[in-house]
């Protein structure tokens, strides 16, 4: 007996594909330009005609187009579990204060050092010190975020509430930043800039583990996850437990979108867009599809703003935030003025 | 506590209601059932007066204030909400929320309390799928999208989908509540024909009254005296019925088997 339900074997097999091309572009491009043969080279592990070369590809543009690849998945996948839970198509990490949060958590840990403890120097300052900081910051904002939406629960008001923890996180980190030192200030914005590079080799070990841990998550809430889209109460008579299901989704979403914010900062729009984006090409809100497709469709997105950011021969590299904003922003509305209802 | 009976539901001396911080407020109380299996059941009541709050406690969405209730010869509270899925399934008056399930997934969504952890369906999952939208006569909008049906078709479907739960027990809360005539018969002879001919336990709670008088086996009425169950021909004969409305608006008439309307 053939199982109706669609695979989309296809269209998958198409994106893996697109994937593995963008992932290579953008590898070639960067501000020394290096033959596309001596890139093979390089990749595979061959006698480079130049060291630098090699040095180039291996230590800078193949952990950042890693990281940008983990990042596009990990936002996309968190903005798909967000809209799911909130059954709310404006639901995002970003709307609902998870990235302020982790702002907050990295602003206290730059910006507020010296007011608590002028002993520690801005420079000591790794990015697993970050990394912990934003993680912290990200789950408080998200936690206290789903305490208010299980009180109120009408989601507009989670989505203001969501909006209300944002300002307040902006302005607990204004007041910090009025009583930093210009270096300290400099650092902080340089990291809400956003930025995929200058990641080592151990710092992407690091974030592809917790990253790991998420998706492992994730992929055990498949199952309840699609349930809830006929709502909680058909759910509970499924014999799906939805507060687990819930505080699972929390976790699995604090942990990607924490881990990723600190190490790469506050990336915009992502975490919105390409939920959107996916529906609109796979028709489907069965997760076992959406999942794979989100992640898959978000690392290309970052690839490709990675890609544009590079300013292609150019020596400098524009702040990726812009990039995905630049992108992100028309698409949205370009969605809302097709009024094309979504569904989600 | 486990207590031998034939009976698939059985309810003595059950009160009903919420209980907050400082109250708790009864909505009925002194509730007794004894139903068989294989019955369609028809819930009567005014609106307000505790239909969804005894359909709440009997699935175990809610808890009961008072008495006991035995589901399959088992006690409601030793349930687990997976093996109670087992047991019961529900179509909600609720909508659906917004999303582009196909009727497929959502009927297949059903098989849910038996798949493994990813929710694989095995080919007797399929089976059984497959006879849902058989005995709801659905199968041809097997590949439309939720969204694109009409209320009739929905309501077929989400019975399609309880169907798919494989439970003797199938509770419907006001399941016509949005259908015309045509629809609202159709979806009560199939309810019928599920009790009669798959000896499914059926409750439905309806202001249907008339349609109900016709097709239930069991009636339950709730009315502002009291909570009445049993047959329909007994609670006929008991004249009972005649407590379920205002009796200046409205009266039963034994000779045409409805409610009518007093004349002004």
């Amino acid at each position: 007996m053939v199982n109706p339900i669609k695979s989309y074997r296809n269209t998958f097999v198409l994106l893996l594909i697109t994937l593995l091309i963008v992932s290579f572009i953008n590898i070639s491009l960067g501000s020394v330009s290096i033959p596309i043969k001596q890139l093979f080279i390089t990749l595979f592990d061959g006698e480079v005609a130049k060291e630098s070369w090699r040095t180039i590809v291996l230590n800078y543009r193949l952990p950042k187009a890693i990281t940008a690849i983990i990042v596009g998945s990990g936002l996309s996948i968190s903005g798909l579990l967000m809209q799911t839970l909130f059954r709310n198509p404006l639901a995002g990490p970003f709307v609902l204060g998870i990235s302020s949060g982790a702002s907050l958590g990295v602003a206290i840990l730059i910006l507020g050092a010296s007011l608590f403890g002028a002993s520690i120097s801005s420079y000591t300052f790794t990015n697993f010190g970050l990394a912990i900081a934003a993680s912290i910051g990200s789950f408080l904002v998200l936690s206290a975020v789903m305490i208010a939406a299980l009180k109120v629960r009408n989601t507009m008001s989670i989505l203001i509430i969501g909006l209300m923890f944002g300002s307040l996180t902006a302005a607990v980190i204004s007041v910090l930043a009025y009583f930093s030192s210009a270096s300290e200030l400099q650092q902080y914005m340089f990291w809400s800039f956003g930025s995929l590079g200058n990641l080592s080799w151990n710092e992407i070990i690091a974030l592809i583990s917790i990253f790991s841990i998420g998706i492992v998550l994730v992929i055990f809430i498949i199952k309840p996850l699609n349930s809830l889209l006929v709502g909680e109460n058909y759910a509970k008579s499924m014999g799906v437990n939805v507060k687990l299901t819930r505080n699972i989704t929390l976790i699995s979403t604090s942990l990607l979108t924490g881990v990723i914010t600190s190490f790469s900062g506050p990336i915009a729009f992502i975490g919105l867009a390409v939920p959107h984006l996916t529906k609109l090409l796979f028709n489907t809100s069965n997760h076992k599809i959406l999942l794979p497709a989100v992640a898959i469709s978000g690392a290309i997105i970052m690839l490709i703003c990675d890609s544009i950011a590079q300013l292609p021969t150019s020596e400098y590299t524009l702040p990726i935030n812009a990039i995905t904003s630049l992108f992100g922003a028309p698409i949205i509305i370009w969605l809302l003025v097709r009024k094309r209802k979504i569904y989600y | 506590m486990k207590l031998i009976s034939k009976h698939i539901i059985k309810v003595s001396n059950l009160s009903i209601g919420y209980t907050s911080k400082k109250e708790v407020k009864t909505i009925a109380s002194d509730l007794n059932i004894e139903l068989n299996a294989g019955n369609l059941v028809c819930l009567l009541g005014e609106n307000g007066i505790g239909k969804s709050t005894l359909l709440r406690t009997l699935t175990k969405v809610q808890p009961s204030l008072k008495g006991a209730v035995f589901i399959n010869s088992t006690k409601l509270a030793t349930y687990n909400y997976a093996n109670f899925a087992k047991i019961v399934s529900l179509v909600l008056t609720e909508r659906l929320p917004d999303s582009s399930l196909t009727v497929y997934e959502l009927v297949a969504l059903g098989r849910q309390p038996y798949t493994n952890w990813i929710g694989y369906l095995t080919t007797e999952d399929l089976l059984i799928i497959e006879s849902a939208f058989e005995k709801t006569n659905t199968k041809h909008l097997l590949n439309s999208k939720c969204y694109e049906l009409s209320d009739g078709q929905l309501q077929k479907v989400l019975i399609a989908r309880a169907l798919a739960q494989n439970t003797p027990i199938i509770v419907l809360d006001e399941p016509t509540a949005h259908l015309d005539l045509h629809h609202t018969i159709n979806t009560f002879s199939l309810l019928k024909n599920l009790a009669t001919e798959f000896k499914k336990t059926i409750i439905v709670s309806t202001h249907e009254v008339n349609l109900a008088l016709q097709l239930a086996d069991e009636l339950w009425l709730m009315t502002p005296s009291k909570f009445i169950s049993g047959k329909t021909s007994e609670l006929i004969k008991n004249n009972d019925l005649d407590l379920l409305f205002d009796s200046n608006l409205i009266s039963y008439n034994k000779t045409l088997n409805q409610f009518t309307m007093k004349n002004p």
